[in-house]
Formats: structure tokens, C-alpha cells, sequence
């Protein structure tokens, strides 16, 4: 189905794509039919500039399973960092 | 026999008076031709929905499929726009009939158009070709597993998206809806509901529920191909279409 979910949230940080850097200032989340992945429904991240074009964004499409994975991952990582920082 | 088509991109008149851009698929000859408003999912106008119109083209109508994510960025990749459409709403209700009634427009407004004019949608388009049969001075509609058409998305979802069987009483012309029984939006129970609410209504349709398939059975390039269903499915399309629109 399309499920028409859409989550979006700001960031603060740089995104690399065609072998160039940018900086980012939003996420864009959805969970529906990709357009590249073989996958019926994915996860998909689109990392934007405000002030460029959407055809500059870096953009993901994750298995769901994997996307949560993924989130488990950078959940463990973020954790060891705030125990190293105190 | 001599078989010929031309496929290129045109531009219509939509939603607000703004000039969009759209494919066309039609057979090379004198016709007289019926037409058909292929609807494109929620990935964008892609290579897939242009496919589709080339395929109608070689069946005998000229297709049209409106790019309803224009306003987006008409010089945007397919998936562009629809990352734009994404994170800019998508499109409302009103621009999406507007948009489908230029379309409506430039197909009958074609010399070699015999005036019939039939839509068909997959998924979200699906939905809305339902909605067109609802709204719009349509022969015929074709809707493929369209999600809400019986039941507004739940309330705490980021997007809302209308149900649209309270339209029907304003449908005039015959539906073909094709569902898969492992779907699960539209599922079986929906699809059975929104069967008996034409039928209570004295509404013309005839609706094929596939085993073996669920949503997005007639997608080529996805894992949700599922070959029987999609054939016969094609086979209903034209089944229905010469039936209503020739």
C-alpha cells in the first residue's frame, strides 16, 4: 500500500553525495514503496538543504528490517559515546 | 498488418490554469481512438507509469498520464519529485481532479479521439481513479488496489487521506476494481465493503479479488509481481475497456 507516513525533523550536519560535501538541514522520513530499491515498502531518508534543490539531497532506502537494525546500531553507538563523555 | 505509435511528452491545462507536463502514448493512424488517464503512483511519474501508456498505445488507445507532481519542479527526476511531493504534502484533492480533468480535456480534444475516455490508477492511483469516477465525466475507471477509498487514514497519521465512498452516489459510469487477497490496505474486508456499497447503490461494477497476490501485483520491477494476476488482470483491463470505451 501507500502508506503515505512522512516524519520530518531538522538536523544539524553535513551530507556527501557525487563526491561532494554539503551541509544538511533536514530529514525527511517515509515508510512506502521506494523508487530504486527492489523492495515493496522501505524506509527511506531524503537528508535536505533548505536552500538547495531536493534533486541535491542524499537520499536512502533501507529494508525495514535492516532500517531497524541500523537504528539499533547508531542507538548502541550513541550510547557508548555518552558513557565515554561522561 | 502496419503497427506504429508515437510516445512524447505534451504539456495540458490543470489545476489553477497552470500548463503541466504529460505523456502521451497513442497509435500512429486516423482512428477514431478511445482514450484512457493513466494515473501514476506515489513514486512520481516514472518509468513504470510511462510504460503503462505505451502499453495502452499498443492496444489501440491513446494514454495520458498527467504529471501530478509538476508544480514540484517540472525539470525534476522522477524520484526528485516524488522526495518533493513527500516532504511537501503531496497533492490535495482538488489538484489532483483538476489535473485529471485537463487531461480528461486534451484527450477529447484530439481529432482522432473517438470521445470516450477511461482512467486507471495502481495504489494511490487507484484511489484516485476511483475519486474520478466520482467526480469527473469519465466512460470508465479502472481502480488497482487503491488504499483509502473506504476508510480515512487514522487520525494520527502525519498525512490525511480522505475516504472517498462517500463520492459514490456521484458515480455515473461503470468500475473495474482489481485487488489481491493478500493485500492488506485495501484488505479483503474492504474491498468487500466498498462491493456492497455500490451494490446498495445500484452502482455498475465488477471487482476481481487475485489468490496468490497482494498489493502491487501488477508491478514489474517489484517483489510484489506476481505473473497469473497480472496477466489476467490485463486481460480484464481490455476486457473492460472494449466493453465501455471502444
Amino acid at each position: 500500500m501507500c502508506s503515505y507516513i512522512v516524519e520530518k525533523t531538522a538536523v544539524t550536519g553535513s551530507a556527501k553525495a557525487a563526491g561532494a560535501w554539503a551541509p544538511i538541514t533536514g530529514a525527511v522520513v517515509s515508510v512506502d514503496h521506494p523508487f530504486h530499491a527492489t523492495l515493496d515498502h522501505a524506509l527511506m531518508i531524503d537528508f535536505v538543504n533548505a536552500g538547495r534543490s531536493v534533486s541535491e539531497r542524499v537520499a536512502l532506502e533501507l529494508s525495514v528490517e535492516s532500517a531497524r537494525e541500523l537504528i539499533s546500531c547508531m542507538q548502541t553507538a550513541l550510547d557508548a559515546f555518552a558513557v565515554e563523555v561522561g | 498488418m502496419y503497427e506504429g505509435l508515437i510516445a512524447e511528452t505534451v504539456t495540458l491545462t490543470g489545476h489553477g490554469g497552470d500548463e503541466i507536463g504529460a505523456y502521451l502514448a497513442r497509435p500512429l493512424g486516423a482512428g477514431p481512438f478511445p482514450g484512457v488517464i493513466v494515473i501514476h503512483h506515489a513514486p512520481g511519474w516514472d518509468e513504470g507509469s510511462k510504460e503503462i501508456a505505451r502499453k495502452f498505445a499498443y492496444h489501440g488507445y491513446m494514454a495520458i498520464c498527467p504529471n501530478l507532481y509538476h508544480r514540484f519542479g517540472p525539470e525534476l527526476a522522477p524520484d526528485d519529485a516524488a522526495a518533493a511531493a513527500r516532504a511537501g504534502g503531496w497533492v490535495t484533492t482538488d489538484q489532483f481532479l483538476a489535473d485529471a480533468a485537463g487531461a480528461l480535456t486534451y484527450l477529447r480534444g484530439l481529432p482522432v479521439s473517438n470521445g470516450k475516455v477511461g482512467t486507471i490508477g495502481y495504489c494511490s492511483g487507484g484511489r484516485q481513479s476511483f475519486l474520478a469516477a466520482c467526480e469527473l465525466p469519465i466512460d470508465a475507471a479502472v481502480d488497482c488496489y487503491g488504499a483509502r477509498v473506504m476508510e480515512d487514514s487514522p487520525p494520527d497519521f502525519p498525512i490525511k487521506m480522505e475516504a472517498v465512498i462517500g463520492r459514490a452516489p456521484k458515480i455515473s459510469r461503470p468500475i473495474l476494481g482489481l485487488f489481491g487477497i493478500e493485500d492488506q490496505n485495501p484488505s479483503p474486508a474492504e474491498v468487500g465493503q466498498i462491493d456492497a456499497e455500490l451494490n446498495r447503490l445500484g452502482k455498475e461494477h465488477e471487482f476481481h479479488t487475485f489468490d496468490d497476490a497482494g498489493h502491487g501485483f501488477f508491478a514489474v520491477d517489484r517483489p510484489s509481481y506476481r505473473v497469473a494476476a497480472a496477466v489476467e488482470g490485463w486481460r480484464l483491463v481490455f476486457d473492460f475497456y472494449g466493453r465501455f470505451l471502444q
